[in-house]
């Protein structure tokens, strides 16, 4: 637990990625097993530990803090395991500090009535970081800035392997993942993923750039609608469906209409998620009231229908297809479908055409029409995990852009620590209000970023912590992809994937954007 | 002979702490003719006034500071003195090199102002030397309980681990350029880092003062008289509040490590952007406080800056009077 804690505590002020990297493998490396399985689930899918940690916590405090003090502090800490771990009173005893094992076997052997004393009787034997990581542990969510992907290549890493060979696996093992530790270090077999749906490494595309028309003729390569949802792949045994994101976490219980859909079908299929009404792609907005759910009500169910538009199969029933080519894939993937005719389904349309300038036009009428562009894939190229070269090509609509204002500029951290490289722009409510509508920190070069970082120095009105205000004198044209009602943000809108397009050094505040106009942007 | 009440002869006013009889303010924040100081930092020590009587390592901080005629006389506190009758003795407080505390007798009562102080170790100056007193004076910096310093010695050892850990990195240390930077210098050495240690220009002259006053510190070089791969790797320190400045572009990939007390608390480091915090204070934590106000056998309490709500709170649990002063002019932003 000692090592653990401290490795929470550095992750917890770490930023950079491949730092962040380098104390996950330090610590995968050191650690036995089975501790190292039960940290990686809890970085992970999370322990399988629930517990009513909230409502305990309050009780064994109680006789330790005035109720007073308590409130200052946790007033003062911002964060409830935090105020905790600070506060419990130092060990006295010399008891050894709990493994990590020791608080799972404690913890599920305890019944709810003896729970306040087993969680005591842990933190008592923990110094002030392991309690913070304890009872980080114990509430499921341990927010350092590691995700369940950034955990698994940090494995992969360690044991010189790639990331995706992990994903193959990791439906198939569950913690503390000793058959898949013995795998890696060459003691045991692989886990064989054939048993259970399990996740298989997605092949992502690159975005079409000039030089990539040379490098095919049109006979070469497919095109298809790129539509605005989310990339999911379905993965269905007999008795098991599940429903995965492209990073490979398991999304079924959100779309339980989906699960239900392909229950008689058997493969493993790429698609992409949307909401469809009579038809109808509904916006990306709608899609997100289906996100994220752990439960949904049949009302959700009903008012935003869930479908998938199938492009690709990796696995005919148990065939592994992925070294086919896209071609015969495709063949695979429309007689699968004639096959099982899953309802809540369809397979993606090819886009015909003779020749790249007829399909300029029909990419010239996606925004129209609410599609987000078009993909293009090599007719020879197998299913590869990854984002393979030379492949797959998204070719995005055109984005729009518009006039606004620099209001607020953040440091950025890592390399960026010492300059304002994030920048909240707005747009004119009225001729002398401006609001925000969204932030960017990307599209301008290290030159563009130093003048920058100049500019807001000299124009500060006011600091809030690493924030500044800046008077309003710069224009930012920010390309976007779209925009979103929003009711998080004061103007009532959000651009998508928002950019710096160009510095208007030389362009008066006064004619950037107004809210009106960018309102109007909204699709209908 | 009668106690006085203590009200009567120590209060405060609108340029701080006053001793009525003795005709003389104690850390006074705007120019008096006659001072008291318990310590150099600025929030205590500031330029201007008539007389000055402080320890002489704290007017020699002053006078780094502020120059050689910050103040229209000095005197330097040796033993005790007697002050138009009122005794005032200066005994460390344990805070930084030169700290004290003022320990005032009149008419049979005893006030122990104590400035800042702290009860842990601190290689760089004398430890805090407990005196019982019917009145204490304290201070509330770190006045809540979630507030437990480290052993200073470990979070140095982190530190040292740290540089050999990341050979390719400069550590770049924010620490307060007086009292702490030095204290962070003398705890790597003992704890065996005897590499050069590269200071921020604004670092460099109380180092230097500290050295001339006897405390060593090893081999202390300028940031700005070295080549940039003479500090890859190696150990540099800041004032925080260069930590994330323009300053720091020159280093290579720095490993931001900030020592304060405040970084017992996660979200205070993060808002610092600090990579290794270092839970290092020269205030006392909660319980030295507790400790130092039960040892003291004080009746009465008064709190002068930081987190007085919640240590009057504990005082009156702890059976006491305790009293706010709500004085102006202090920060707890400095450790």
């Amino acid at each position: 637990m000692q090592s653990f804690a401290e490795l929470l505590d550095r992750l917890v002020y770490t930023t950079a990625r491949n730092a962040k990297l380098k104390l996950l493998e330090d610590y995968f490396r050191a650690t036995p097993d089975p501790d190292r399985g039960w940290a990686l689930s809890a970085l992970t899918d999370g322990l399988p530990l629930r517990l009513p940690i909230r409502k305990t916590l309050a009780t064994i405090l109680a006789p330790h803090v005035d109720p007073l003090l308590y409130r200052l502090s946790r007033d003062y800490v911002g964060d409830t395991a935090e105020t905790v771990s600070l506060l419990w009173p130092d060990a006295r005893l010399n008891e050894p500090p709990p493994r990590i094992s020791d608080v799972v076997a404690e913890v599920s052997a305890a019944s709810s009535r003896e729970f306040p004393r087993v969680l005591e009787s842990l933190l008592g034997r923990l110094d002030v970081k392991g309690r913070f990581a304890l009872l980080k542990l114990l509430s499921g969510a341990l927010r350092v800035g590691v995700s369940a992907r950034l955990a698994k290549t940090a494995i992969a890493q360690t044991f010189g392997r790639e990331v995706e060979e992990i994903e193959e696996v990791w439906h198939a093992v569950s913690a503390p993942y000793a058959d898949m530790f013995a795998w890696l270090e060459g003691r045991g077999v692989r886990p064989d993923p054939g048993r259970k749906a399990t996740f298989r490494p997605v092949m992502l595309a690159h975005p079409i750039e000039d030089g990539d028309w040379q490098s095919f003729a049109p006979q070469d390569v497919a095109a298809e609608w790129k539509w605005d949802g989310i990339r999911v792949q379905l993965s269905a045994r007999p008795g098991d469906v599940r429903l995965f994101s492209r990073a490979g976490d398991d999304v079924s219980t959100a779309f339980p209409d989906i699960v239900q859909a392909f229950a008689h079908t058997q493969g493993v299929l790429d698609g992409e998620l949307l909401v469809l009404r009579q038809g109808v792609v509904a916006s990306f907005n709608d899609l997100q009231q289906r996100l994220n759910r752990k439960t949904v009500t049949g009302r959700m169910l009903q008012d935003y229908p869930a479908h998938i538009r199938l492009y690709d199969i990796l696995f005919d029933g148990n065939e592994d297809v992925r070294t086919l080519s896209f071609i015969e894939r495709r063949q695979h993937l429309e007689a699968w479908y004639e096959r099982f005719r899953p309802s809540l389904a369809d397979v993606s349309a090819l886009v015909p055409f003779a020749a790249f300038a007829e399909l300029e036009s029909k990419w010239q009428l996606a925004r129209e029409n609410g599609i987000e562009g078009l993909m293009l894939k090599r007719k020879a190229s197998p299913y590869l995990a990854g984002r393979p070269k030379g492949h797959w090509y998204k070719w995005k609509r055109a984005a729009l852009t518009i006039d606004c204002v620099l209001m607020y500029a953040q440091r950025g951290s890592g390399k960026r620590s010492s300059y304002y490289s994030d920048y909240t722009f707005g747009v004119w409510k009225t001729p002398d209000e401006l609001v925000p509508v969204g932030k960017a920190y990307s599209g301008f070069t290290d030159e563009e970023l130093l003048r920058l970082d100049r500019w807001i120095r000299t124009n500060t009105v006011e600091r809030f912590g690493p924030v500044r205000q800046v008077k309003p004198g710069l224009v930012l044209e920010i390309a976007f992809d779209a925009v979103q009602t929003s009711s998080r943000h004061k103007s009532g809108l959000a651009l998508r994937f928002p950019r710096v397009h160009r510095i208007r050094w030389d362009k008066p505040v006064q004619e950037a954007e107004t809210l009106d106009a960018v309102k109007a942007l909204v699709p209908s | 002979m009668q106690k006085s009440r203590i009200e009567s002869w120590l209060y405060p006013t609108d340029r701080g702490l006053y001793c009525e009889p003795g005709q003389f303010h104690i850390d006074p924040h705007l120019p008096v003719d006659r001072a008291v100081i318990t310590h150099g930092h600025g929030d205590h020590a500031r330029s201007g006034h008539g007389a000055v009587l402080a320890t002489h390592e704290t007017i020699e901080i002053m006078k780094v500071r502020y120059g050689a005629d910050c103040a229209g006389s000095f005197a330097a506190a040796n033993g005790g003195q007697t002050i138009n009758g009122v005794a005032v003795r200066l005994v460390p407080a344990g805070h930084i090199l030169g700290s004290a505390q003022i320990v005032l007798d009149w008419q049979g009562t005893r006030a122990v102002v104590s400035g800042d102080y702290k009860r842990s170790p601190d290689p760089t100056c004398a430890p805090f030397e407990l005196v019982p007193c019917d009145l204490f004076v304290t201070e509330a910096t770190f006045g809540l309980p979630v507030f437990r310093h480290e052993p200073a010695e470990r979070e140095a050892h982190r530190l040292v681990a740290s540089l050999a850990a990341n050979p390719e990195r400069t550590h770049l240390l924010g620490a307060y350029n007086l009292g702490k930077c030095q204290r962070m210098i003398a705890l790597v050495r003992q704890a065996g880092y005897h590499r050069p240690v590269y200071l921020h220009g604004g670092l460099r002259a109380l180092c230097d003062l500290y050295v001339r006053l006897g405390v060593d510190l090893g081999d202390l070089r300028n940031v700005t008289d070295s080549e940039p791969a003479e500090l890859k790797g190696a150990l540099v320190l800041c004032p925080p509040g260069a930590l994330s400045d323009r300053w720091s572009r020159r280093l290579a990939d720095p490993l931001t490590c900030y020592a304060s007390g405040w970084m017992r608390v996660k979200g205070r480091a993060s808002q610092h952007g600090v990579e290794l915090p270092l839970v290092v204070s020269d205030h006392c934590d909660w319980p030295e406080l507790l400790r130092t106000i039960e040892e003291t056998g004080a009746e009465e309490i008064w709190v002068t800056h930081g987190r007085e709500d919640a240590l009057v709170h504990q005082i009156g649990l702890m059976g006491r009077r305790g009293r706010a002063l709500a004085l102006v002019g202090f920060e707890d932003e400095g450790d």
